[in-house]
């Protein structure tokens, strides 16, 4: 044993991820929000409480074990309670520091976090909408007619070790929430499907996105930069890998962001008065697929037997889509893509896709996987049926 | 009773051989061993399950499994390793010790006391066999929804979700009919002259957990029933969309969910007093202290369940409030901490195996103690929920609190039941490699909360890699000195220097009056106390 236990140590430490990002953090990440920053001091101050209770409680039971023992020839003693007023005195005093410790000590800078942490709404400057949905956020701009959804940027051959983790890995999007500096953000959250809980670590904010429901939080961001984060509860086979990514730009910077989005999402909405040819659908429909509908349906449409049906030879999408009136056919395809399945992770996709995204990947569905119904869906019928 | 009678009585009490003794007994030490086994062998499944888990957390990236076997397997562990390992222990040490440390006869319903351990194995049966019927194309696996259940996950779930309603209703018929046995049995067969401030520190602890169970299991068992027909009967509990609320089932959950820790630390604290009287050689103190400690713990218990779902949105009042009650609890433990050290002080300590484990379970639970009163300040929790910080924090009152605990107990009495000390060298390796390799496990869970780790995931980034091999090497170690346990426990039974009546010398109560073993029946003729 004594020779092989350092053996075994070396093959694990061996086995151990060196990484350059690997470090050994022992606290929050530095907070950029008064809210984090508050939430920092309140963790370290009750930290130090803990811990000085800790060390002088167990110094005494130490002593204790130490001292008094059969072995020193320590007679036992037969107390069983306090005796006198003094003792009497002693032993309350626990009890009133304990009480002393939590409703002043602690009470007090507890009470004020709680209630600047819950003051969503006095001086905010914008809102920004959240929603989760398995497994990605989606982002919307009320005030400014932008939405958009933000999922895992990480490839899965990363995830199966296939190819080497890039810097960010698991804690990258292909679109980042981008909010401006020093501007007070309500955050209002929702779900389509499960409980996901949307949380930034450097932001101190973290609250659950609850279906059928709107709960709220915020966030002022005091420095520019990148600041990521994770869905913490448990939404499904996809929980780890949806990530939270927020970019902080300065004023100038973000309604420069805005403009594009807008003339982005204007020219999106353009394409869906023209026709399609098939191709653009098509290939359109190949990259909405991989994006949302893979993570489920497999990248071959072959489903996972038992929890995702199969999309090749499905009778759903190898069934009628529109009836000749262009109205939609009950349970069939763009139906289910439009609508979702209720109690299923099939979700109402017209909620998070444009006209021509679900129009392509309809389309690209019909057409691939060894499907071959031979027709498309237009941008503009699904415009109609919204 | 005359003599001929009384013959006549044991002629008829000779119990059936081989596996129909154990299937029809109705002696109140054959079923606490049986809960004992059966505590042990899925304290060994759960353990493994979450081994698997460590080795796939090892290092970054999906080496060993998908990530739906990942959520089974972190749902199923603490489902087992709750209801099937550390309540079970409690109930098999309740079977055993409260008739003998009150000098009954048996449990008060023998019958009950049968059907209540036999539920167990079907349910266990249940809850683990979605993970076979997988492997022959049946299913998606066990439930995938971790042990909260929450909706609409559990909604959406597949099947395993339906073994496990079945399973948890299994469990707390099984919980329930063993509270109300133990609540009879304390309340009317106690030896003359043992009033209620005489009863033994278990007993109490234990009659405290009895009316928790009686109290939240039916909460638990309707959630889970509302849970079953919304999944299949068309109705909208727990979904908005008919009018339903899916923090409904969190509530119903946690109101189950948090007395749920003290039904599990209770006996453990119950005979944690006991233990350390007999290696301090020194009565207990505080005895009336820590009886009204336990009833004002088990009344705050039933009341601060909201501190489990503080992200959820609840109104700042809702927050004070479960925020203040839940740093309450802070005083009746601290007096309960206050006890065991004064129990301790100025006595004539030896540091056998019972010993060390209850001071272990006294210091590590003190860290899960005063990390749940971090974790009550509603706005720091904000950071801390959801995060590794809560998985390190209950382990440390579960794994330390609870089965560090039950080790204890398992030591102070092993020589009681089989009538063998049990290897003093064995067992403290057992409890050092323990401590040691619990602490490896656990204390750098708490950095990976506060740098921002969720629980339950599969798969985490690279910023967090140290602390997860660290974590994982921690609990192979932990995992493999278990089987030291194991390896002393069947060495034990086997055979070993006989006790004595006796075997620790600062032992009290009635149950060390008796032979070690002690005969089938016990206290047939009641002891009169003092």
């Amino acid at each position: 044993m004594s020779v092989k236990f350092p053996l075994l140590l070396a093959a694990l430490a061996a086995a151990a991820p060196h990484s350059a990002r690997a470090e050994w953090a022992w606290n929050f990440p530095a907070p950029v929000t008064p809210l984090a920053l508050d939430t920092l001091h309140v963790h370290n101050t009750f930290m130090a409480i803990a811990l000085a209770i800790f060390v002088v409680v167990f110094a005494i039971m130490l002593y204790s074990i130490f001292t008094h023992r059969k072995s020193r020839g320590m007679e036992p003693a037969t107390f069983t309670r306090p005796s006198t007023a003094a003792q009497v005195f002693w032993t309350t005093i626990p009890f009133l520091v304990f009480a002393f410790i939590d409703f002043i000590l602690m009470g007090i800078p507890a009470y004020h976090s709680v209630v600047v942490m819950e003051d969503t709404r006095s001086d905010a400057d914008m809102v920004v909408k959240v929603t989760g949905s398995q497994w990605k956020w989606q982002y919307e701009y009320p005030e400014e007619g932008i939405r958009f959804v933000s999922a895992l940027a990480t490839t899965p051959e990363q995830i199966a070790d296939r190819a080497a983790k890039g810097e960010h890995y698991l804690l990258e999007v292909d679109h980042p929430l981008v909010l401006p500096v020093g501007k007070k953000v309500r955050i209002l959250l929702t779900s389509t499907d499960v409980i996901h809980t949307w949380w930034v670590p450097q932001f101190g904010a973290k609250r659950d996105a609850i279906p059928g429901f709107i709960r709220e939080t915020w966030a002022r961001i005091e420095r520019p930069g990148t600041y990521r984060g994770q869905c913490a509860e448990l939404c499904g086979k996809g929980h780890g890998f949806m990530p939270v990514v927020v970019q902080a730009v300065a004023e100038p910077e973000y309604r420069l962001w805005v403009a594009r989005q807008k003339g982005e999402q204007a020219a999106q909405a353009a394409g869906a008065e023209r026709v399609w040819s098939r191709d653009e659908l098509m290939k359109q429909g190949e990259t909405v697929y991989g994006k949302v509908c893979a993570v489920c349906h497999q990248a071959q449409g072959q489903g996972i037997p038992g929890a995702f049906p199969a999309l090749a030879g499905s009778k759903v999408v190898n069934g009628p889509a529109l009836d000749r009136q262009g109205r939609l056919v009950k349970d069939g395809h763009l139906d289910r893509v439009m609508n979702g399945k209720p109690g299923t992770a099939m979700q109402a996709f017209k909620a998070t896709l444009s006209d021509s995204e679900i129009a392509g990947v309809v389309t690209y569905e019909r057409n691939s996987f060894g499907n071959k119904m031979g027709d498309a869906v237009q941008p503009a019928q699904v415009k109609a049926l919204r | 009773m005359t003599t001929g009678e009384l013959a006549l009585h044991q002629a008829h009490a000779v119990p059936p051989r081989g596996w129909l003794r154990w299937l029809t007994t109705t002696n109140h030490k054959d079923i606490g061993t049986m809960y004992l086994v059966f505590s042990l062998a899925m304290f060994f499944v759960g353990g493994l399950m979450i081994l698997l888990v460590r080795a796939e957390l090892f290092r970054p990236g999906l080496q060993l499994m998908e990530p739906e076997l990942f959520n089974q397997l972190i749902g199923v562990h603490a489902l087992v390793m709750i209801f099937m390992a550390l309540m079970p222990a409690a109930t098999g040490f309740a079977n055993w010790m409260i008739p003998l440390m009150i000098g009954a006869p048996d449990m008060a319903l023998p019958r009950l006391n049968n059907w209540s351990f036999w539920l167990l194995p079907p349910a266990a049966t249940l809850l683990l066999m979605p993970f076979v019927l997988a492997l022959f194309g049946v299913g998606t696996g066990a439930v995938g929804t971790g042990w909260t259940l929450y909706a609409p996950l559990s909604v959406q779930d597949g099947m395993g979700m339906d073994f496990a309603i079945f399973a948890i209703h299994l469990l707390g018929i099984s919980s329930v009919m063993g509270s109300i046995n133990i609540i009879v049995t304390i309340l009317n067969l106690r030896a003359p002259g043992m009033t209620l401030m005489k009863l033994p520190l278990f007993a109490w602890g234990w009659l405290l957990t009895a009316f928790m169970l009686v109290a939240v299991i039916p909460v638990l068992a309707g959630a889970v029933t509302m849970l079953l027909t919304d999944r299949h009967f068309g109705t909208h509990f727990f979904n908005a969309g008919g009018g339903g609320d899916p923090i409904l089932f969190q509530h119903l959950f946690w109101f189950f969910g948090h007395p749920e820790v003290y039904i599990v630390l209770f006996p453990v604290w119950g005979f944690t007093p006991h233990i350390l009287s007999a290696f301090a050689r020194k009565p207990v103190y505080g005895y009336r202290a820590q009886v009204y400690a336990f009833w004002v713990i088990g009344v705050l218990s039933v009341i601060v369940w909201g501190h489990h779902i503080m992200t959820s949105g609840l109104s700042t009042a809702g927050l004070l409030y479960f925020m203040y009650s839940t740093m309450a609890i802070s005083l009746p433990l601290s007096v309960l901490f206050f006890c065991w050290i004064a129990t301790l002080w100025r006595g004539a300590m030896t540091f056998e195996a019972p010993m060390l484990f209850a001071l272990g379970m006294i210091v590590l639970f003190g860290v899960g103690g005063l990390t749940g009163l971090v974790l009550a300040d509603a706005a720091a929790d904000a950071q801390y929920h959801h995060s590794y910080f809560v998985v390190a924090h209950f382990h440390y009152t579960l794994f330390a609190g609870g089965i560090m605990g039950i080790m204890a107990g398992a030591y102070f009495w092993l020589p009681k039941m089989t009538g063998h000390l049990y290897s003093e060298k064995l067992a403290q390796w057992h409890f050092w490699l323990t401590a040691v390799a619990f602490n490896l496990t656990f204390l750098p869970q708490f950095f990976l909360g506060l740098a921002g780790m969720p629980r339950r995931i599969p798969d985490y980034a690279l910023q967090f890699a140290d602390f997860n091999w660290v974590s994982s090497v921690g609990a192979f170690f932990l995992g493999a000195a278990q089987l030291l346990f194991l390896v002393n426990v069947v060495k034990c039974i086997r055979g070993g220097p006989p006790a004595g009546d006796k075997p620790w010398e600062g032992a009290q109560g009635l149950e060390w009056t008796l032979p070690s073993p002690p005969p089938r029946h016990t206290f047939q003729t009641r002891p009169v106390g003092e």
